[in-house]
């Protein structure tokens, strides 16, 4: 059941229509349900991206809104192949999002280098070799419904996140790997 | 008509191409030499083959040979034109005096392989970035980020 009806549902219960909740679930409850995106779409992942973001499978629904500029997004999607020329430019639209920010990678490529793994000079193994990934999504590319799903299981992460700043600052600068072109 | 036809045709009409036109498979392929190279685009450029529509290049082990398909609207018809460059001095005639799209096409060929196209206004890498070492399709190409495939895929 979708959480706004269970908050009619414990308004309905309760006396005089008060509900006392955790600063923490509310916010986490809020921040969830309107996660507007950036679409860092560089490859053939981005076509799948638009897609789920028209009329036939419609991300608004899900309050999902992609932003032209990072500084209005909570969340990047990352659809796409990350060559080495590009990383920087990657890292720098990160950059520019303000606190809170996820990431979800999309696609093969964005998560562990994809069929380019091998025999290439010029990819990027994975987004998580410079930035700190939440949600992994495989598939070449993966289906519109797919990428929906994606942003539930984000909207759950978020809600469980704690208002504490200390997690969330530590958890940024752990990356899982060394970033390898840092001064690229 | 046929490309054995047309290769009658355009000898007819420049004879000059003689030495480095031919037909092989059953498609006309210009092979003349490097320093001939411009010449002879320009006689074919003139015969209709005003369409420049890809320029590359292979690395055979011991030198370059770069690739040119030119199409003709006017006779509804493609060719190849072959050359060769030694590897130790890879430099050739640039092609952009003919075609401005020869521009990015050099660009692409410099970047990636390292042949020099004298004449060029503007010589850089365009696909990699700009202070990356090593020319990455030549065969003797090593990158340690390289991860080779394993035979076992």
């Amino acid at each position: 059941m979708a959480y706004v009806d269970r908050i009619g549902a414990a308004l309905d219960r309760s006396p005089g229509g008060v509900i006392l909740t955790s600063l923490d679930a509310l916010v986490g409850w809020s921040r969830g349900q309107s996660l507007w995106s950036m679409p860092m779409g560089t490859a053939c992942c981005a076509i799948e991206l638009i897609s789920s973001s028209f009329s036939k499978f419609d991300f608004d629904r899900l309050g999902t809104f992609p932003r032209p500029d990072p500084r209005h997004t909570d969340v990047m999607i990352l659809a796409g192949t990350i060559t080495r020329k590009m990383q920087p430019a990657v890292k720098r639209l990160y950059d520019q999002m303000p606190d809170p920010k996820w990431v979800i990678a999309m696609g093969n490529c964005t998560v562990s280098g994809g069929i380019f793994f091998y025999d290439t000079y010029s990819v990027v193994r994975g987004a998580d070799e410079f930035l700190p990934v939440d949600v992994y999504l495989a598939g070449c590319p993966p289906r519109p419904e797919s990428l929906q799903d994606a942003v539930l299981q984000l909207r759950e992460l978020v809600r469980e996140e704690s208002l504490a700043p200390s997690v969330r600052h530590e958890r940024d600068l752990q990356l899982p790997r060394p970033a390898e072109d840092e001064a690229r | 008509m046929s490309d054995a036809e047309l290769l009658q045709r355009l000898l007819e009409g420049s004879p000059e191409l003689e030495s480095s036109l031919g037909l092989e498979r059953g498609r006309i392929v210009a092979r003349p030499a490097s320093s001939e190279l411009l010449g002879v685009i320009d006689t074919l450029h003139d015969a209709g083959f005003d369409y420049l529509e890809m320029v590359t290049a292979v690395d055979r082990d011991d030198d370059f040979e770069l690739v040119y398909l030119l199409q003709s609207r006017r006779h509804s018809a493609s060719l190849f034109v072959r050359t060769t460059v030694p590897r130790h001095d890879p430099r050739i005639a640039s092609l952009t005096g003919l075609w401005t799209a020869a521009e990015w096409q050099e660009r692409e060929v410099f970047d990636l392989f390292g042949i020099e196209f004298e004449g060029h206004p503007d010589l850089r890498r365009i696909l990699l970035p700009d202070e990356w070492e090593g020319h990455p399709l030549r065969k003797d190409y090593r990158d340690e980020r390289l991860i080779p495939r394993p035979d076992y895929i």
